[in-house]
Parts: C-alpha cells; structure tokens; sequence
C-alpha cells in the first residue's frame, strides 16, 4: 500500500534559500505550520507560525518582522529568532509559556532543511545534492504544491517507465517504458537504487533540445532515492557510439544532467514537489535554462495533474483498496518498505555518513 | 557514472534485484549470498526480507546449471 504515515525525526526540504528573506514565509510540514525568515545578518530561522496568545499566523499580514523579531499582527506579542517570546502588550511580565517552537535549521545544496522531531538532530545532516550550487553546473529549479499524499510521488519517481506514456513528447520515449531495470537497497544507508541504461534510444526533445544532439542516444538513468525527502536522478545522454566514462571516472563525451526532487509533506493529503534541472553543458546559454525550466515545469504539472486525481480516486476507496504491482514497481516497493519503517521507528538513517 | 558507481557500494547489507533480459524474470540477490527469481516483485521482497528463513547459499556448481531442477525429473 501507499504510504500515508510520515516520518518524523527526520530532515525535510522547507524552502529554497532565495524564498527565505526579510519577508515571513508560512508552510505547512508534517502537518507542523513553520515560519521562516531571515535575520538581518542572513540566518534562515524556523519556528511555529502561530502566536500563543490567540495562535493567529505570524507568517500572515498585518504580522511583521522589526529587526531579528517578528511581532504577531493581531495583539502584537514579539518573538525572537529562537521563538522566545520578548514583549507581550500592556504589561511587563511575559508568561514562562510564551515560547514559539524552534526548529533545527541547515542550510545547504540551495536547500532550507528544517529537521522535523521530538529529539534534535544530533549529527544526523540533511543529504546532498552539492550539483545545485556547484560551479560546474548550471540549475534551474521550482516548487509545485501537490494536493495528493507523499507517497504517491514517491511512487512515481520510483518508476520511471511512466516517463513514456505521460511525458511524451518531452522526456518520454518508447525505450524507457521498454527497457528493465536494476534495483538495488541499501538497508544500512536507508537508500534506494534503481537503474535503467537504454544503449539505443531516441532522443526526447527534453535532450535533443539542450544539448544539440540529433540522432539516437545512450541513456542512463540511474535513480538514487534517500528517503524520505531527497530523490536525485544520475541521468547521462550520449550520440550512440560515444566512449563510456573512464575509469577515473571522466565522462567527456557525454551530457549529465543531475534531475533533484524534494518530497516534502505538508498534509496527509498535500505535498511540497521542489524540483531541480542541474546541467554540465551549456553553462551560459539562457536559451538553455529557460527551455529546461519551461520544459521540467511542464513535466513536473503534468505528474501533479495526474496525481491530484489519482489521490482524489484513492481517498473516495476504502482503506484496503486493490491494486496490483509488476515488474516495474521493484524500486517503489522498496521505498514504502523503507518509508513505512522510518514512519514507525521515528528513527533517523545516518544520511551523512552513509554519503560517498 | 557507471551502473555500478551509482549503486551501493560492497561490503554493505544490500538487496539486489535483476530483471534478467528478454524475460519477465527477476533475480534476486540477499546480502548473504542467497539468489532466487521470482516473477512477482511482492513475493520477491517477501523472500528478501525473510532473510534468513530458506536463505539457503547457491552452491558454486549451481551457477553453470544448464536447466532448472524442475526439468530435469
């Protein structure tokens, strides 16, 4: 079955760090309402967006933030960063109460983390997706809300056989739906892999588009899922013929695109879908970024429409509604495993130290 | 990035699964050495993950078998 439970003490994508500034930002995760903002020497902070007083949303007009605080627009209670309360109206004693929830912050790979738990994070560190803010990349990202449940894109992500019948025409081609994969688990890590290599195939436009290739291609897709949150797509397109990498490890002849997903929660039934096109070719050419935005978006839209009904078709079932799964569905299958025990240990897989 | 750079490294407690080409089978291996091919990823993840109930280690020998058991009786 899908997984609907979420997976607390765990590390979740809360933003993009050039969402997070000098104006609040509300969201949603794990059903938890999260401010954030950034003080006046550039730290991203997270804390409960309700005010104790009244719980009004002190990530919502006419809330404000003066200096490193944010002051409640309704009755004008004022926190600081660390959500303690610092001034309450009329009066000089502030309740020991009045005290906002603080989340552990990291910020890296372009990525806001707020570790969502009832234990800190200790050195558990989010996992990384370092070609975003690398200089040998160039990235083109966004986020699209999702009114369907975590799990169902999980599961979508997981299989890319879909690529061909709901992508056509942008990154769906008869060979990925054909070709089998490889799927590997890595149960000390916590990670995912699944694989699929197409040594003959024709070229989306997606590809054949950004990187001038004209003919028949090699493609690699080689997904490496961290769940809960990080799914990060290895795919390497090459003219059919080209040399494959080098032992060391170089790969000149070939175009990489590092494809990143955040799988946020934010309800039982909404999602958080950050998605990120980071490219090795092509640096500088706009032309590039703008039809790989405009084209990933699309993709992206077309997964959430599909998904928003699909979700809407689950909830009106009973709980043990039937399904069936084939071959290609190895890969989602180990991620429930995986994701339906994190959700019941509440435990952390050590994301950092498993990272080659 | 080869296949196997991007797959979990040695040494680890992995599952692997194979769909073998040209057939609807997938082959399964334990972190234990054990291997068996399924045609049914939930039956196949249940074997897995029953490691080490009927795990039994494929013998060297096995692994050149022209035909399985089952034919040749």
């Amino acid at each position: 079955m899908i997984v609907t439970e979420f997976a607390r003490n765990q590390w979740y994508v809360a933003a993009y760090g050039h969402e997070v500034g000098r104006q609040q930002l509300g969201r949603t995760i794990l059903n938890e309402p999260i401010l954030l903002y950034r003080t006046e020497d550039g730290r991203a902070v997270a804390m409960a967006d309700r005010c104790v007083h009244r719980r009004f949303p002190l990530s919502e007009s006419p809330s404000h933030l003066v200096g490193d605080r944010v002051v409640c627009g309704y009755h004008g209670f004022t926190y600081g960063p660390d959500g303690v309360c610092v001034a309450v109206p009329a009066q000089q004693r502030i309740p020991r109460t009045a005290r906002l929830r603080s989340y552990p912050v990291v910020e890296q790979d372009s990525f806001v983390w707020v570790w969502i738990g009832d234990r800190e994070p200790g050195d558990t560190l989010p996992p990384r997706a370092p070609w975003l803010t690398s200089p040998d990349y160039t990235t083109v990202c966004g986020m699209e809300p999702l009114n369907a449940r975590y799990g169902l894109l999980v599961d979508n992500l997981l299989d890319l056989s879909h690529e061909t019948y709901l992508h056509g025409g942008y990154i769906g081609t008869p060979e990925v739906a054909e070709t089998p994969i490889t799927t590997e688990v890595d149960e000390d890590a916590g990670i995912v892999y699944v694989s699929r290599h197409m040594d003959d195939a024709a070229c989306p436009p997606f590809y054949a588009e950004s990187t001038g290739i004209k003919g028949r291609i090699t493609r690699w897709q080689d997904i490496e899922y961290r769940p809960p949150c990080l799914y990060l797509l290895h795919s390497r397109v090459a003219p059919v013929g080209s040399p494959p990498p080098a032992p060391d490890g170089t790969d000149e002849h070939a175009f990489h695109v590092e494809v990143v997903y955040a799988i946020t929660p934010s309800t039982e039934n909404s999602t958080y879908d950050f998605w990120a096109v980071a490219r090795d070719f092509a640096l500088d050419d706009e032309k590039v970024s703008d039809f790989l935005r405009d084209s990933n978006r699309t993709v992206v839209l077309q997964d959430v429409t599909a998904l928003n009904t699909l979700e809407q078709v689950i909830a009106a079932q009973p709980d043990r509604y039937q399904e069936l799964s084939v071959n290609i569905d190895t890969g989602g299958l180990a991620a429930r495993r995986l994701l339906a025990r994190m959700a019941a240990q509440g435990d952390s897989v050590p994301s950092q130290a498993a990272a080659r | 990035m080869s296949a196997r750079d991007s797959g979990a490294p040695a040494g680890r407690t992995v599952y692997r699964i194979r769909w073998l080409p040209g057939t609807d089978r997938l082959h399964a291996s334990c972190f234990c050495g054990a291997e068996r091919e399924f045609e049914d990823p939930v039956v196949l993840w249940d074997w897995l993950l029953g490691h080490p109930e009927g795990h039994l280690p494929r013998p060297p020998e096995a692994h050149d078998s022209p035909a399985p058991a089952a034919a040749l009786v």
